[in-house]
């Protein structure tokens, strides 16, 4: 039962005269054992609203019955009676009087980034160029639901369900029901799919699910409906990037001065790190010795933005590569040409101050996407068709961008994942990880991964379910740590294994084998390898100035649209999509494609159609039917490229890849449908009825 | 859920003499709310899928006969209607999908009274005939007379429709235009029919009217001969005959102007 107002004071909840409780369980904030917190950064987000609400649908009340039906019934017959109270909604304005509700001033957190001196630098600009960029929050549509089931097993809690982070909801659960680790347990069910709804938000569901099969004595199973799921749980965080850049007259950046707000809801979750990832990719893959970022995450009385695919690095990348196009008409130059002129070489470095040196030409990538996307032939086409068609226009995009894989600064080295791999007696060995499957691909990947490090044949891989019972805290499958990061411990724990077992490194296949068998007859127990997260060598991160190495690895992409926009009815259709990208290296290509392709898709619903309709502070149109996601027949032959330089720390020379596809579609289509139409669009998702205002403003000179 | 199941369409109409039961054909409208719809869920249905007599689509010296629980796939398969009525198949083609289009049936697109439909309108620029049967009569209504406002029609209690009748007139302009949110599996935010046969023009537009509505103002000036020079031009005529609103799915003005444009462009391509 959710609070129905978006701000206010629990009055009383109130149960129908007539119900019939006697099967049915109720839980509320009374029954937690351990203090009212979903843990996670800070504290301030309850498990069950206690006296204030601070958004629409937060949980206030649990009902649990045998039967579905009643348990509507039920839910019919009761009510959460709540006194309103004025709500803060708009996270670009400073909060109203009595607004106030986090701190001094609603900002959840500030973070900062400063290289060089910007007003100085602006103060010598030939052009300076300022634009305002927003984007709209974004839903997952996971195909599998949030669903958790719970049951005791003498004095242990097991929880098992849809999730991606064991350990998070492990420590989640402890903390609100006041257990130490040895007595919960979490499972993850293979689930279907996450793209980040399934990090932080699955604790409070197994958190609600836990208390229900507590107090009724028997397992119970909590899975959200469509609607529910839709209205009630996180999405992408709504943003609003300003820009102020200086260039001089060859269209060099001189200065970039970039102010970042993000919404984060009405509790701080994981905003912090999603304006931290927000905020360093802030500038762009460009060289500029003068940069300035303010970011800011705020608070309104909306259910908390959280984790998706991307972490605040889509927002600002749309505002950056969009803004390209901007400056670059300023100057009067080709938008190719202006990133040619500032894209970081080796040796020159990010606004971190993160000397790049990886051996990846980023020039020659920018021309290798132009190239295979037909740019330049298309070009002349397109004004063809503006020259003879009534109602088609066509236009090319592009964005060039990067994004940082695994946690920001130092993330990994506080997290410390650790991965075991443990001999067989048959002789196969078993990797032990908390990293979960969500139809991304890790099993076959971890399986590769081993048997190329153990000399094994892959039915020789074992893979243990993700059961902290059974596997250590090898982190988070978020971040696009995964292969990277996790897959490059499984390399060091066989190496470990092998040590242990008197092998060398090269040692692999049937001696390996061998090796474990008689290992096993010689001690009656399995060996075990093991390895813990050690930063690479060099890579430093100091978190109070964000100054240095942000992250390890970044993986470097172009990507180019071509759309065509029916003039009648200001659709957007997306005709041809080109996504080249160094990562490092592929593991395995289907794979690899299938993730581009998917993000791409993604990248493409968020830039024309994902529009999230907010009223209350809550998503309206939490429904199928009317939040739109591209169907097949909205998305072209998304043809990707990829490119390789073997990254020395991550697993057979990968970087992470999972995020880098939803960064670059948004800006390039709307860059495309900017050129197609002669507008100057600065606002995600461009709808119809958007692009519509924009053509109607009047035409802005083309960018 | 208690469902009856008629063998013969004398049967059918002798249940719903007896009491008001909801009529259920390819269940494509009635069972998408279920999963928590208790209401919809302790309803009393007659199931006509086994009425033989209500399938198929037939021919005679005055048009076409589509029968009530005529599909749009049957429309879609049959190579006579692509000829001679083509906006039944290009609109056929894009209600929902495949699975959808094979369960769905025209009769029960009609009485579902949606306003953003996509069967009714071209129907209803065909100059459609609701045939309604009862116990005791049957009669005939005009698709342009059936509906009485949101989702309320003429049908009594007792009727069902038996099928929908398209009078041969050889419309010489046919064109439909569906503006949904995506390309398939998408609700129209603006839908247009345009029909011109001996009887004069006809544009029909959905989801700008809390039902499918003829444009009469529009069809009168067509008939007169006006000329448009711009979209712009047709909206004055427009409002008079629709009355968009901002929803969910879009916004009262982009309806109007894009109802303006496609019209404009569809009267300028059929010229
Ligand atoms: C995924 C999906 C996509 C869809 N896409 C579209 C789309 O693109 N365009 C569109 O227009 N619609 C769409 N629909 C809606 C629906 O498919 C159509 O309206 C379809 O024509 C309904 O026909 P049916 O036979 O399934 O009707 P049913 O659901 O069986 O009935 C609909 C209504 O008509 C009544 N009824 C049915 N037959 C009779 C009869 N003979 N006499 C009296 N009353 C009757 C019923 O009582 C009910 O009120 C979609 C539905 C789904 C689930």
């Amino acid at each position: 039962m959710r609070s129905p107002v978006p701000r206010g004071r629990i009055r009383e909840v109130r149960f129908a005269s007539g119900l019939d409780r006697s099967e049915l369980v109720v839980v509320d904030h009374r029954d937690l054992t351990g203090p009212n917190e979903v843990l996670l950064i800070e504290p301030d987000q309850p498990v069950l609203a206690a006296d204030r609400v601070r958004h629409l649908h937060e949980p206030v009340l649990l009902l649990a019955h045998p039967s579905r039906e009643a348990l509507r019934r039920a839910v019919a017959a009761v009510e959460i009676v709540v006194d309103p109270e004025p709500p803060v909604l708009d996270f670009t304005v400073d909060p109203p009087p009595g607004g106030v509700q986090y701190g001094d001033d609603n900002v959840l957190k500030r973070l900062s980034i400063d290289k060089g001196d910007v007003e100085t630098a602006l103060a010598g600009a030939a052009r300076i160029v300022e634009g305002e960029y927003r984007t709209g929050a974004q839903e997952h549509v996971y195909l599998e639901n949030q669903g958790m089931v719970a049951w005791e097993e003498g004095d242990v809690l097991v929880v098992k369900g849809s999730l991606q982070c064991p350990y998070y909801v492990l420590k989640a659960l402890g903390h609100a029901l006041g257990r130490g680790p040895d007595r919960v347990r979490v499972v993850q069910a293979p689930t279907g799919g996450g793209f980040g709804g399934k990090e932080e938000y699955p604790s409070l569901v197994a958190l609600h699910a836990a208390l229900l099969a507590r107090k009724a004595g028997r397992p119970v199973k909590l899975v959200y409906e469509r609607g529910e799921d839709m209205e009630a749980t996180t999405k992408r965080h709504p943003s609003l990037v300003r820009h102020r850049t200086g260039v001089d007259v060859e269209g060099r950046l001189l200065a970039q001065d970039i102010e970042v707000v993000l919404d984060g809801g009405a509790y701080v979750t994981l905003s912090p790190v999603v304006l931290s990832r927000a905020i360093i990719h802030a500038a762009g893959p460009y060289a500029c010795d003068h940069v300035r970022i303010r970011g800011r995450a705020v608070f309104t009385n909306s259910p908390p933005y959280g984790a998706f695919r991307g972490f605040g690095a889509p927002q600002t990348i749309f505002a950056n590569e969009r803004h390209m196009d901007v400056v670059a008409a300023a100057v009067d130059l080709d938008p190719i040409e202006l990133r040619r002129r500032n894209l970081i070489e080796n040796g020159q470095s990010t606004a971190t101050g993160q000397v790049i040196d990886d051996g990846t030409d980023r020039t020659a990538l920018l021309d290798r996407a132009v190239e295979l996307s037909g740019w330049h032939e298309k070009k002349a086409a397109h004004a063809e068709l503006a020259r003879r068609h009534p109602w088609r226009r066509r236009g090319m995009g592009l964005a060039c961008f990067h994004h940082g894989a695994g946690f920001t600064g130092s993330g990994e080295v506080v997290l410390a994942s650790r991965v075991d791999v443990a001999g067989l007696a048959d002789g196969r060995i078993e990797v032990r990880s908390g990293n979960i499957e969500m139809g991304q691909g890790t099993l076959t990947v971890f399986t590769q991964i081993a048997s190329e490090a153990s000399g094994l044949a892959p039915s020789a891989i074992a893979l243990a379910e993700p059961d902290t019972a059974r596997v250590p805290n090898s982190g988070p499958t978020v971040a696009s740590r995964t292969v990277m990061v996790v897959g490059r411990l499984i390399e060091r724990a066989i190496e470990d294994l092998k040590a242990r077992l008197g092998l060398p490194p090269d040692a692999g296949g049937d001696r390996f084998a061998e090796a474990i068998r008689a290992a096993h007859a010689e001690r009656g127990e399995a060996p075990v390898g093991t390895a813990t997260y050690q930063p690479p060598p060099g890579v430093e991160w100091d978190e109070t100035t964000y100054r240095g190495d942000a992250y390890a690895a970044y993986a470097w992409a172009v990507y180019v649209a071509e759309v065509e926009v029916d003039l009648r009815t200001y659709t957007t259709r997306v005709v041809d999509f080109v996504a080249l990208q160094e990562v490092g290296k592929v593991l395995n290509e289907t794979l690899a494609r299938g993730q581009i392709q998917g993000g791409v898709v993604q990248g493409i619903g968020w830039a024309l159609m994902e529009d999230v309709v907010l009223e209350d502070g809550a998503m309206a149109n939490a429904q199928l039917t009317n939040y739109i996601i591209p169907t097949s027949d909205d998305v072209p032959p998304i043809r990707v490229t990829f490119e390789e330089t073997p990254y020395a720390h991550g697993a057979r020379g990968a970087k992470g890849l999972g995020e880098l596809p939803i960064d670059g579609p948004a800006p390039a289509v709307v860059n495309a449908v900017a050129r197609a139409t002669g507008t100057r669009p600065t606002t995600v998702p461009l709808t119809p009825e958007r692009l519509m205002e924009r053509l109607e403003e009047g035409r802005a000179d083309v960018a | 859920m208690k469902v009856e199941a008629p063998a013969t369409l004398d049967e059918a109409l002798a249940c719903l003499q007896a009491a008001p039961l909801v009529p259920l054909a390819g269940g494509t409208d009635l069972l998408v709310h279920w999963p928590g719809n208790l209401e919809a869920k302790a309803g009393h249905y007659v199931d006509l899928w086994a009425l033989d007599e209500l399938r198929g689509i037939r021919r005679d010296a005055e048009g076409l006969t589509l029968g009530a629980l005529a599909t749009y796939w049957d429309a879609i398969r049959d190579s006579r209607i692509r000829e001679e009525f083509p906006i039944l198949v290009q609109a056929a083609r894009q209600v929902g999908a495949i699975q959808i289009q094979s369960r769905g049936t025209w009769a029960g697109n009609v009485v579902n009274a949606s306003p953003a439909a996509d069967g009714v309108p071209v129907l209803m620029a065909l100059d459609a005939v609701v045939v309604l049967a009862s116990a005791s009569r049957r009669r005939e209504v005009p698709l342009d007379a059936f509906y009485t406002g949101y989702r309320t029609t003429v049908r009594r209690a007792d009727e069902l429709v038996v099928a929908v009748r398209l009078p041969d007139r050889g419309n010489a302009v046919q064109t439909f235009v569906k503006v949904g949110s995506r390309r398939a599996q998408a609700i129209a935010k603006v839908g247009l029919a345009l029909a011109r046969s001996e009887a004069g023009w006809r544009v029909v537009a959905a989801s700008v009217a809390p039902t499918v509505v003829r444009c009469r103002t529009v069809e009168a000036a067509l008939d007169a001969g006006d000329a448009f020079a711009a979209p712009e031009d047709l909206l004055p005529l427009l409002r008079e005959d629709v009355t968009p609103i901002d929803d969910l799915r879009s916004t009262a003005r982009y309806r109007e102007m894009v109802l303006a444009r496609v019209l404009w462009h569809a009267i300028a391509e059929a010229a």
